[in-house]
């Protein structure tokens, strides 16, 4: 028995949700007496390998391969699967993002093993196995039951949280047999940017919508994203008319993200926004509109102009930090 | 070459969600149905793709669902797909639909087999790469740019903090998400009245398991109501989320 955690590496390094997946499987595996093992994929140093412990992975599995090198799905997959059946998992962990979500339905099909995604929480019960995930983009919730003996589970971002739960941990070389995969994603060329927080994993995100009237207003955005050390974003009309790039777009078709603080500078808030920011700890919305949808959503709310209210929140925000 | 895209009928993204029979089910009454938005952007893709003349002879699209989901699969047959299959099937699962389209699909040759990256009433997000698995197909997820160039396929797929340029042959599965196409197209009136011309095949579907059942459904706990802060005093927001939400 044990619980299976998929924990994904950006450039040999593991990000907080790697830490989240670790301490959630850590609880489900306390609920089945069980132990957490983690599936590492790609070059990781041992001392990054070890850190997994801290949030509760007895045993980690390192796999090194040429084959590796670049997301073949149905490679990832043979990993994944021929792990489960190594450790006899009962329960399988991903992150609800784009590895999991692109690996977990293959796993679940090649074990025959139920999977429910876009979990927020553990498991109500383990027997029947019963999950709330996500439906109807965050404006309402299902309560599934997994029936199959393996469960296999894409956890949303930040919807648990990171918890310490140290443990002795030992790591394992394991080499899965990938004699008859065939890899046929060609990688061809990789651009990304570096040092830049991701919208994604941002801890803060300050976004902005056409009340902001163009993009020549956006440096205000900037300077206060990079005072709280943030990200930017913005509302599908901005990324539409092009005033930024669609990488930046939150919302239902744009990125879903579930960030502590989220900061709605001049965005109305129609409820396919919403759909993409509903999981944030805090909404602070801005619009001169009193009527504004946002305002439902929002935890606090200032009824004014932005293009006055913002300059002033970036004075206020300098006096803080110059504490 | 021969495109297939999946389609989901859903409830247009506007909808006021609701529950019935003891919150065990979706409340249909009065709901406007749509094809879903990832779909719509993969369909509308290739569609550019076959008017743009890159080998592309036919456009099918396939949904499972019942005889409701027909005027959302016209939608899709009007906007200028050639054929449509209905597998007459409600869906109970992902692994029940993903299994119900691999059956259908096998019975046809497809060089690339596209589906939205997730549906926005279940928000699954597995039947493509469940569908891949099936047909023991390659699957590339997460793709916002498609083209076909001298009967090669060029992919990008987002990546954290970028993109990666992806060739593969095919057949494939490709899972679809913003930024394949810019926006979906409309109906005109001659492709209305084509679409009740052109073929909707029915299969009947066959008799699989689910491996997950939708026991219950809620709603998000109603937030707090917003904490007002006059726009004269924009330095007590600042305070608030210093001092009493601790997050800057």
């Amino acid at each position: 028995m044990s619980v299976l955690v998929y924990t994904e590496n950006w450039d040999g390094k593991f990000k907080k949700l790697s830490f989240e997946l670790v301490s959630y499987a850590f609880e489900i595996a306390k609920k089945i007496n069980t132990s957490v093992v983690c599936v590492s994929i790609g070059n990781v140093e041992n001392e990054e390998l070890n850190k997994l412990a801290t949030y509760g992975a007895s045993k980690v599995l390192n796999v090194v391969d040429d084959k590796l090198k670049n997301l073949d799905v149905n490679a990832y997959k043979e990993v994944i699967a021929q792990a489960v059946v190594k450790e006899a998992a009962n329960v399988v962990v991903f992150a609800h993002n784009n590895y999991g979500k692109a690996i977990a339905p293959r796993v679940s099909v090649k074990l025959k093993a139920g999977l429910a995604t876009a979990v927020l929480a553990l498991p109500e019960s383990v027997e029947p196995f019963k999950i709330t995930k996500k439906a109807f983009t965050s404006n309402a919730l299902a309560n599934v039951i997994i029936k199959t003996p393996v469960k296999i589970l894409t956890l949303l971002q930040n919807s648990y949280g990171v918890f310490e739960n140290a443990v002795n941990g030992t790591v394992e070389n394991f080499s899965p047999d990938l004699c008859n995969v065939c890899v046929k994603t060609n990688v061809k060329e990789v651009n990304k940017v570096t040092g830049k927080i991701l919208l994604t994993d941002a801890e803060i995100v300050v976004s902005g919508g056409r009340g902001m009237k163009g993009p020549e207003n956006w440096a205000g955005i900037e300077e206060l994203a990079s005072l709280l050390g943030a990200a930017t974003a913005c509302s599908r009309p901005v990324s539409d008319e092009g005033w930024r790039p669609h990488g930046e777009h939150t919302g239902q078709t744009g990125k879903i993200i579930a960030p502590n603080l989220y900061f709605a500078l001049g965005i109305s808030g129609a409820i396919q926004h919403l759909g993409g920011v509903s999981g944030s700890k805090c909404i602070v919305a801005i619009n001169k509109d009193p009527d504004a949808p946002i305002f439902e959503a929002a935890d606090y709310g200032i009824v004014g102009d932005v293009m006055k209210v913002l300059p002033e929140i970036i004075e206020a925000v300098k006096e803080i930090k110059a504490r | 070459m021969k495109i297939l895209i999946c389609i989901s009928n859903v409830p247009d993204t506007t909808t006021k969600i609701k529950f019935t029979n003891n919150n065990t089910s979706f409340d249909k009454a009065g709901v406007q149905w749509i094809i879903n938005p990832w779909d719509e952007l993969a369909l509308t893709r290739a569609l550019d793709l076959k008017d743009a003349q890159q080998g592309i002879e036919n456009v099918t699209v396939m949904n499972v669902g019942l005889i409701d989901a027909d005027p959302t699969i016209r939608k899709a047959l009007a906007i200028g797909a050639d054929k449509a299959i209905r597998i007459n099937a409600e869906p109970q699962d992902a692994y029940q639909v993903a299994f119900q389209l691999a059956e259908a699909i096998k019975k046809d040759a497809y060089d690339i087999i596209l589906c939205g990256i997730e549906s926005s009433d279940y928000n699954g997000a597995s039947v493509g790469s469940m569908l891949a698995e099936m047909l023991n197909m390659p699957s590339v997820s997460a793709i916002s740019f498609m083209n076909i160039n001298a009967g090669k396929i060029e992919l990008k797929r987002e990546i954290d903090g970028g993109q990666e340029s992806i060739e593969i042959d095919t057949p494939f599965v490709g899972i679809v998400q913003k930024g394949i196409a810019k926006d979906a197209r409309i109906p005109n009136m001659r492709g209305i009245m084509m679409a009740k011309t052109k073929p909707l095949q029915v299969l009947e579907p066959l008799a699989v398991e689910t491996l997950t059942t939708y026991e219950s459904f809620g709603l998000p706990k109603p937030k707090a109501a917003c904490k007002k802060i006059s726009p004269d005093n924009v330095k007590e927001l600042v305070h608030l989320l210093h001092n009493e939400a601790k997050l800057i």
